[in-house]
């Protein structure tokens, strides 16, 4: 397949364009197959993984829009999936919303919460930031086990099944579809996001602030833009999770997980949209193949199956430090290093 | 009032251990620049060793000690070799998400090798209690204390007086500087991520003796973060009084408001202090020019 040797744009319209040459194209073209055929082949866990897969890219999108893109790191991601989570969990089962509706309003105060654990950032930066977020991860999971009136407290929360124009959404293969259609939504926003000014600002900032700073950009109030959008995100991701799972407990949003996410968009590239999506898949798939892996041995070695927490949490380490060590910019810059080589061949440049 | 004593006791002794603990952050932090998020992992794995020592190989605990401190200079040395020499000159979140990474992996190994059940730590100090102005408290708080204060006077005098002490000040002041001076900052960086797992192996046994040896030691450890804060990060007096002030209000609110609220507090303490000084109470505060 001959590609093209440089981009050359004739008018604006192709400057614009997301895609821009024939193999993007057919990328896409393979991608749209890959995500129609998957769910009638695979299996009902494979499934189960694939939804858990698309609402883990929704979360690390947005994470990354704050982290990768305008290089605010937040260690509160958990908290912000709990807050989105039993926002649109209580709305409906104890308020009876309509499920949208309450989505919506999860998405929209998360954004606003985001912006208020944000203000710290308007003075601070770097270690101190992360620090800050790590308080407010702790104190938003303490607020979610103690007001037990509304959360139910160290209990768990059951949100019933979802039920939209007079259907109820109870099988994995249809959430499959409105999870797809929910992150092809995000996809498309985040990679808007950053060709609009608001994006350019976020991206200012993070490659230097006083710079940023110089040129006109308000830095404190893009951060805390920065914090609202990303956070909206995670909220998406926290109430489609709650809705998805239909049971909601505070173990699920521990800093475990906003280590997770942190982890996800390392591995698949910071300030990438792509990354995080592969990030996610990486991340979510990986402890799924060392359960499998788990109870194959078990007849065995007895012995290693039980350590399976233990080696799970040590692999996740391990990826985190290999990747930084040797690949810092993640699984999308191996794949453009796989795409380039293959560009080219059989020339090396 | 005996209420009131025996918190004050607790909130000292959890200070204190604090502060020890903290120390080892600091000195990361100061001499190579670095944010050492496995520093909670770093008190667990002393904690561990001691254990270890005492129960699994019944040595003296003396003996016990000096194991853990040797492991530490060892698993200090290459972690700083393997982890974190490749990542000069990478940006702040990558080391920090590096450190991160570190976590879990020495997490995993502990949970690995001991598994996750709570042991008791063998009595190093006497588990007597005596009572102290009519309240009755148990005497191996004050041994914390007073260990504690005895390492942090140690590693004082260290920087004060011994050469490798003025060395790595040098280096934390300015690195150029201090190589032009023929210092070995590749030596002095091995030491001080050597040095603070040291310390993190008196902090970890000194917790494992007061809640017991299991995770929840590295639990602890994450206190760490806001004792450096409220101190400030590049600060030794900042750590001590930073510990002091998370020790005592953690007690306090936890022992005359809620519990749940006490482990909550140090964080809100945190973000007040941030709001106000956001370099902690004694760090610098760094101008930037682009």
């Amino acid at each position: 397949m001959a590609t093209a040797t440089g981009i050359y744009h004739t008018n604006y319209r192709q400057d614009l364009a997301l895609r821009q040459t024939r193999a993007d194209w057919v990328r896409l073209a393979l991608l749209v197959l890959f995500v129609v055929v998957a769910p009638f082949v695979a299996s009902p866990y494979w499934l189960t993984i694939l939804n858990l897969v698309g609402i883990a890219a929704i979360g690390a999108i947005g994470l990354n829009i704050l982290t990768g893109f305008t290089g605010l790191i937040s260690l509160g991601q958990g908290a912000f999936l709990a807050v989105g989570a039993y926002t649109s969990g209580i709305l409906v089962a104890r308020l009876h919303w309509p499920t949208p509706l309450a989505i919506v309003a999860a998405v929209l105060l998360t954004g606003v919460v985001g912006a208020v654990i944000g203000l710290p950032a308007v003075r601070l930066k770097g270690l101190y930031l992360a620090i800050a977020t790590l308080a407010a991860q702790v104190m938003i999971i303490y607020l979610v086990r103690t007001w037990d009136v509304v959360t139910g407290g160290v209990d768990s929360l059951v949100v019933p099944r979802p039920e939209v124009f007079g259907t109820t959404i109870r099988s994995d293969f249809i959430w499959y579809w409105v999870i797809l259609a929910f992150v092809v939504v995000a996809t498309l926003a985040a990679l808007n996001l950053f060709r609009t000014g608001l994006g350019r600002a976020f991206v200012a900032i993070r490659d230097q602030d006083i710079a940023a700073d110089v040129i006109g950009v308000t830095v404190w109030k893009y951060k805390l833009w920065s914090f609202a959008i990303s956070s909206g995100f995670v909220g998406l991701a926290g109430a489609l999770l709650a809705h998805y799972r239909s049971i909601v407990t505070w173990e699920r949003f521990t800093i475990d997980v906003s280590i997770t996410y942190l982890a996800m968009i390392i591995v698949g590239g910071l300030g990438s949209v792509a990354g995080s999506i592969y990030g996610a898949a990486f991340m979510t798939v990986l402890p799924a193949l060392i359960q499998r892996a788990g109870q194959a041995i078990r007849d065995v070695l007895p012995g290693l199956s039980q350590q399976l927490p233990a080696v799970q949490l040590g692999v996740f380490g391990l990826v985190i430090i290999l990747f930084l060590i040797f690949e810092p910019r993640g699984l999308a810059r191996i794949w453009e290093r796989i795409r380039d080589y293959f560009r080219l061949w059989p020339f090396r440049y | 009032m005996s209420t009131f004593i025996q918190l004050t006791v607790n909130g000292l002794a959890n200070g204190a251990i604090l502060a020890l603990a903290a120390l080892g952050f600091v000195l990361i932090f100061k001499a190579t620049g670095v944010v050492n998020f496995a520093q909670g992992e770093f008190l667990l794995i002393g904690a561990y060793i001691v254990w270890a020592g005492v129960v699994t190989l019944g040595l003296h605990w003396v003996v016990a000690v000096l194991l853990g401190v040797a492991v530490a200079v060892v698993m200090g040395i290459v972690i700083e070799r393997s982890v974190l020499r490749p990542m000069v000159g990478e940006s702040a979140i990558a080391v920090i998400m590096v450190t991160i990474g570190l976590s879990a992996v020495l997490r995993s190994l502990v949970q690995g090798i001991w598994g996750t059940t709570l042991r008791r730590m063998p009595e190093i100090v006497p588990e007597t209690s005596v009572s102290l102005l009519g309240a009755p408290f148990p005497v191996n708080r004050l041994w914390a204390i007073g260990i504690a204060l005895v390492a942090l006077g140690g590693f004082a005098l260290f920087f004060r007086k011994s050469h490798y002490g003025v060395a790595m000040r040098a280096v934390a002041d300015d690195q150029q500087a201090a190589m032009v001076m023929g210092i070995s900052v590749r030596r002095i960086f091995a030491m001080s991520w050597a040095l603070a797992a040291v310390s993190a192996v008196f902090g970890g046994t000194l917790v494992a003796i007061m809640i017991g040896v299991s995770i929840e030691v590295a639990t602890f450890g994450l206190l760490v973060f806001a004792v450096v804060i409220v101190g400030g990060l590049d600060s030794i007096p900042g750590a001590l009084l930073g510990g002091l002030i998370i020790g005592l209000t953690r007690q306090y609110v936890g022992g005359y408001i809620d519990p749940g609220l006490g482990e909550v507090i140090p964080y809100i303490v945190l973000v007040l202090v941030l709001l106000v000084k956001p370099y902690g109470l004694f760090g610098e505060v760094r101008i930037e020019r682009v």
